[in-house]
């Protein structure tokens, strides 16, 4: 495995201890960049590192950084700990295992946006985790990493946490902000966006955990040093979270341009039982269906390079179907998902999502036909692009890839056409 | 002052403390939460004095808590377990386990025991895919997770619970 900027606490073991990340230098970056750095040297480093948002978008975070308004004050730093993707949980084993990386990396890009409040939103069933964050919050502050006026100049900085109550929606930035103003999650209309108008209605920045854990060491070892790893336009490394039919399913760091067949058989250890693998899901339950054969398999795991094979590289939490999986199950599973998940402001989506679930339910227990297969196809089709966050476009990705690139699946499922049916069946 | 201020003051100042002066409503997600582990649920008239600590409607409070699937508003058992059977754990045998577990407990997913300690409930991701089958245990203490689970280790920690629930008492 190559070098890990991440989940350093695999090779370093008291990491997770505040003298053992202080034993590796932590908290020494923060502290010079705070004496003796200016905010944008501190943002100009970790833009020209080519860092992209690891919560799914892969939107540069030095470019978000600089969007910041520096006419409207104060400004804010909110860190999605939100983790909800079916398929995703690196972000937990991250704020686990390797919090002060995390909390030093949030305090860094803190004073690159100048913000002097720092909220985690975590989801709510992170209770245990975001007491222990509070209680590290608190260290921080005993040993004057945090408070007024740090290291003597006229620098302030507080972090508090946030829980969320369950709901998926609140990952996605603006239901997240919405949520944290104590409103229903509901995402915004954009623009603007946040770094112009975000938490309170101040510019705001979002980024996720993963993101910026990357950040404390890019700023000590410098742009280049991350330009190492990776690609050329996805620079780095990236945690996939790989589960589903998998001998070892877990967090695996690797650089991105991985492909698909390291990961899954080199790391994960092949398909659980000795089975075929079907189709691979790179983007957890958001994602679509990728028919796994050769050319897949060898496809580099990247931002620009997953799309050719017809998914989104997202948040990288990688799904492996194998051929005991039958596609109607599958898609019934994500439809309810979405159902349950759509927060109800826009209507396609709202609508969509419920009888997407129904009809998937339907094909399902072999109670439907190929026309509602296509009704199914054209419910989906007439979600997506329009509404105001992604969440409706994710709810269909699985559902038309599934029935296009899978149809076998259905058609061995479904009844036969209702004008095909005799009469008497028809009927009643 | 009302009454859930009186016996919560300390607290109560600490979140406010998190939020800008103005911006009070931020508070009322912590606040539910505050009031959730006296009884378990959210009663009328914790949503009402909620309102009254942060300036805002009643209506307002209630529709946060209906929102949101970690506040509860009516008494269900005061130990929840909640399955996590969304696709990932379902591809490693989160289903089964659901229903094996409800058979042993003697209820359907969703249902109360009959003694009305233990509601099982199956819920959406929770971020622990690669250790599957697992659940949270939510009771007035908190929420704990517990994973790679077989039946016969969830019912064992369920009868400690429900120990642990009987000494409280």
């Amino acid at each position: 495995m190559s070098e890990l900027i991440l989940l350093r606490h695999r090779d370093i073991s008291d990491i997770g201890k505040f003298d053992g990340y202080e034993k590796v230098g932590g908290f020494e970056t923060f502290r010079k960049v705070v004496t003796k750095m200016q905010p944008n040297e501190v943002t100009d480093i970790v833009f020209d590192s080519g860092l992209r948002g690891r919560g799914g978008a892969g939107f540069p975070t030095g470019l978000k950084w600089r969007f910041v308004d520096k006419d409207n004050w104060p400004h804010y730093l909110v860190v999605n700990a939100d983790e909800s993707e079916p398929g995703t949980f690196k972000d937990r084993e991250i704020m686990e295992h390797n919090p002060w990386q995390f909390l030093e990396g949030i305090m860094i890009s803190a004073y690159a946006i100048q913000a002097h409040t720092i909220y985690i939103y975590l989801r709510g069933e992170f209770w245990e985790l975001a007491h222990r964050l509070d209680e590290q919050v608190k260290q921080l502050e005993k040993k004057k990493l945090l408070g007024d006026k740090l290291f003597g100049t006229d620098y302030s900085l507080r972090i508090h946490t946030h829980l969320g109550a369950g709901a998926y929606i609140c990952g996605e930035e603006t239901a997240l902000l919405e949520s944290m103003e104590g409103k229903l999650g509901q995402p915004r209309l954009r623009p603007p966006f946040p770094p112009s108008y975000g938490l309170f209605g101040k510019p705001t920045v979002v980024n996720n955990v993963e993101t910026l854990t990357n950040v404390a060491l890019i700023v000590e070892k410098g742009a280049k040093w991350y330009r190492s790893f990776g690609t050329e336009k996805s620079p780095g490394t990236k945690i996939f979270s790989l589960c589903g039919r998998v001998v070892k399913p877990g967090n695996y760091e690797l650089p991105l341009g991985t492909t698909f067949r390291e990961l899954i058989f080199e790391h994960g250890g092949g398909i659980l039982g000795g089975g075929q693998i079907k189709a691979i899901m790179p983007a957890g339950a958001s994602s679509s269906l990728i028919v796994a054969n050769d050319e897949a398999l060898d496809t580099p795991m990247d931002y620009e390079s997953v799309p050719s094979v017809g998914a989104q590289l997202g948040s990288a939490s990688v799904i492996v179907v194998d051929d005991t999986v039958s596609i109607d199950w599958l898609i019934n599973k994500t439809a309810h998902f979405f159902k349950h998940e759509s927060c109800g402001k826009c209507t396609p989506c709202r609508e969509g999502t419920f009888w997407m679930s129904r009809l998937t339910e339907r094909i399902h227990q072999g109670q439907a036909s190929m026309d509602d297969v296509m009704l199914l196809h054209d419910v989906a089709k007439n979600i997506q692009g329009k509404c105001l966050c992604a969440l409706g476009d994710f709810s269909a990705e699985a559902v038309i890839s599934g029935i296009e690139r899978f149809r076998g699946d259905f058609e061995a499922r479904a009844k036969p056409s209702k004008a095909l049916q005799p009469e008497s069946e028809a009927v009643g | 002052m009302n009454q859930f201020q009186e016996k919560h003051s300390k607290e109560i100042a600490e979140i406010l403390a998190k939020y800008p002066e103005d911006q009070k409503r931020s508070a009322v997600m912590p606040l539910l939460y505050l009031a959730q582990r006296e009884e378990g649920y959210i009663t009328k008239q914790h949503m009402a004095e909620i309102a009254e600590v942060l300036d805002i409607s009643t209506t307002e409070v209630a529709s946060v808590v209906g929102f949101y699937t970690l506040y509860h508003d009516k008494l269900e058992g005061p130990i929840r377990i909640q399955v996590c059977n969304d696709l990932p754990c379902a591809l490693r045998g989160a289903d089964e386990f659901l229903d094996e577990l409800c058979e042993n407990l003697g209820i359907k997913v969703g249902e109360t025991t009959a003694d009305g300690m233990v509601t099982v409930e199956a819920v959406m991701c929770l971020a622990a895919c690669d250790k599957a089958p697992m659940f949270q245990a939510q009771t007035k203490a908190g929420i704990s997770y517990h994973e790679d689970q077989t039946v016969e280790s969830a019912l064992d920690l369920i009868q400690s619970l429900r120990e642990q629930e009987a000494d409280n008492e």
